[in-house]
């Protein structure tokens, strides 16, 4: 793995809120189609270093380089093809599912207010795509009957579908997922799970995500890299991260075993 | 009866005039959060440039043509120049700044068109409608028709363009619209512009019926309690709160103003806001903000 080549790179990234660290000199790497899973103890910085990836953070020093190019507003992100979901949910709740979804691919559209206004046929065939893409999107997620219905009224779970079916809207060569899977019964995530793997076979989607429920990281990820109190303590293949003995210090008790 | 009726639908009617000014509002609230209360001004500025073209001869659709491209010009520079370099500031700065925008717009509409009181005639009249049981004005009757159809194109707007979905979606989500990439800045001129159209149709209708002069930039005061009632943030609410302000007070001053000498009108939709702000500080329809803590 050459710096030069590195699909992702995140390079000496320090972040802080009112004298708060909270990333501190963080490097990773991670490679074309690989699942890197980022894990670490509640603070450790794991959504922070998830919003400075997606540009919603800028980071106080390092770089960030995708494709070999650097990265800096988050508004050039999905043209650059990465998308993300939250870890708290961030939905256009007053809107329909498909709706939203069709939003997550709107950065591709070219058609003008002025083209909208006069239906002209441009503005209509990328309308008709949108939808179409993401009835699609919606289908492979196994939520397309609930195309019509308004996001804030569905259950926590379905929504946690949509966000994923919005980003995944996008086609994106990077996906984030910010705990996909929070909150979900054992049957959701066992589905979400299948809905991540299913995606990333048939995108070539790369995949970074953080994720609570260990027993999915080991199953899904093919690189863990460990944070706690801001900084990596470990970076490599699962197997050698559960063993790693830093890892086990910081999860006493919850790796030990 | 009959009488009653009267005062009603003369209620309604003027309720319309302020759900226009409050339109304009709504419309940039909900792309960017800030309360424009330059939008009076904007009212004002609109319906003079107006009538000053047509008092130099030019004819009325080239001048509401020419006017048109003068709002959209000056909502899109209020945005650009000064709004959108104020993003995160707080809330007090923003309104601040448009306060700030709204005298200086006052000051140079006087440089520019003069302290006189122009007349506008729109071409109908303030009349009574013959042949109706209840005397209803035409002129009332036309707003409300001129009204309705900027409301059923905002509400095309908003369903089916792509704008007006990622509208949409910035007021339910800013975080969640920049992050799909969605291109906001663009959007907020867009909702300016907007706001510039509405300006210049609700100054057309508020000059025709009390004449274009600098007190028109006050409207924005009736358009408060409007937008209390109705919630910032909400087209339908201040439809609806526009109709409830405009009927109350009417029937307030005829029926309960009477007995008291009257004057109620000028305070009554103020009384009904702050007993919404008690009672409902959301609003008819406006969403409460819920936080995960």
């Amino acid at each position: 793995m050459t710096a030069a080549r590195a699909f992702l790179e995140v390079r000496d990234v320090s972040l802080s809120f009112d004298g708060v660290r909270a990333l501190d000199h963080v490097s990773l790497e991670v490679a074309r189609g690989e699942v890197c899973a980022i894990i670490g103890p509640n603070g450790a910085g794991k959504s922070s270093l998830l919003n400075v990836v997606s540009g919603l953070y800028a980071p106080a020093r390092g770089t960030l380089l995708f494709e070999g190019r650097p990265v800096h507003e988050a508004r050039d992100l999905s043209r650059l093809g990465i998308a993300r979901t939250f870890q708290n949910l961030a939905l256009f709740r007053g809107m329909t599912v498909l709706e939203n979804v069709a939003l997550g691919d709107d950065f591709r559209a070219r058609a003008t207010l002025l083209e909208h206004a006069l239906r002209t046929p441009r503005a209509r065939r990328e309308e008709r795509r949108a939808r179409l893409e993401a009835r699609h999107v919606l289908a492979l997620l196994g939520i397309a009957d609930r195309a019509g219905d308004v996001v804030g009224r569905l259950p926590y779970g379905v929504q946690k579908r949509v966000e994923l079916a919005r980003a995944l809207a996008a086609r994106p060569k990077l996906l984030l997922l910010d705990e996909p899977m929070a909150g979900m019964t054992f049957d959701e995530k066992r589905d979400m799970c299948r809905f991540v793997m299913d995606a990333r076979e048939t995108l070539g989607t790369t995949l970074v995500l953080i994720e609570h429920d260990l027993g999915v990281v080991m199953d899904l990820s093919d690189h863990v890299v460990v944070l706690d109190h801001g900084r990596k303590i470990a970076d490599g293949a699962p197997d050698a991260v559960r063993r790693d003995a830093a890892v086990v210090e910081a999860y006493v008790g919850r790796f030990a075993a | 009866m009959g009488f009653f009726l009267e005062v009603l639908v003369g209620g309604l009617l003027a309720g319309v005039m302020y759900t226009m000014v409050a339109l304009g509002f709504v419309l940039i609230y909900k792309a960017s959060g800030v309360f424009n209360i330059a939008q009076g001004a904007m009212v004002l500025f609109a319906a003079l440039t107006f009538v000053t073209l047509l008092e130099h001869g030019v004819a009325f659709v080239a001048a509401l043509v020419a006017s048109l491209a003068v709002m959209l010009a000056l909502a899109v520079a209020i945005e650009r120049l000064v709004l959108r370099h104020l993003v995160n500031a707080p809330p007090m700065a923003l309104f601040l700044a448009t306060l700030g925008i709204s005298f200086i717009l006052e000051g140079t509409a006087q440089l520019a068109y003069g302290t006189q009181v122009h007349g506008l005639e729109l071409g109908v009249s303030d009349a009574p409608i013959a042949g109706l049981p209840i005397a209803i004005s035409r002129f009332d009757v036309f707003a409300a028709v001129v009204a309705g159809a900027l409301v059923a194109a905002l509400g095309v707007f908003f369903r089916t363009t792509r704008a007006g979905v990622g509208l949409r979606a910035i007021a339910d989500d800013p975080l969640a619209a920049v992050a799909v990439g969605l291109d906001v800045p663009r959007l907020w001129t867009i909702a300016w512009g907007g706001a510039g159209v509405v300006a210049l149709v609700a100054g057309l209708l508020w000059g025709a019926r009390v004449g274009v002069q600098f007190s028109l930039s006050l409207v924005v005061l009736k358009a408060l309690p409007v937008l209390v009632i109705g919630g910032f943030s909400s087209i339908g609410g201040v439809i609806a709160s526009g109709a409830i302000v405009g009927a109350s007070e009417k029937l307030a001053e005829v029926y309960v103003g009477s007995h008291v000498g009257g004057g109620i009108e000028t305070w009554f939709p103020y009384a009904m806001a702050i007993g919404f702000l008690l009672l409902r500080p959301t609003g008819l329809f406006g969403r409460p903000v819920v936080a995960r803590v």
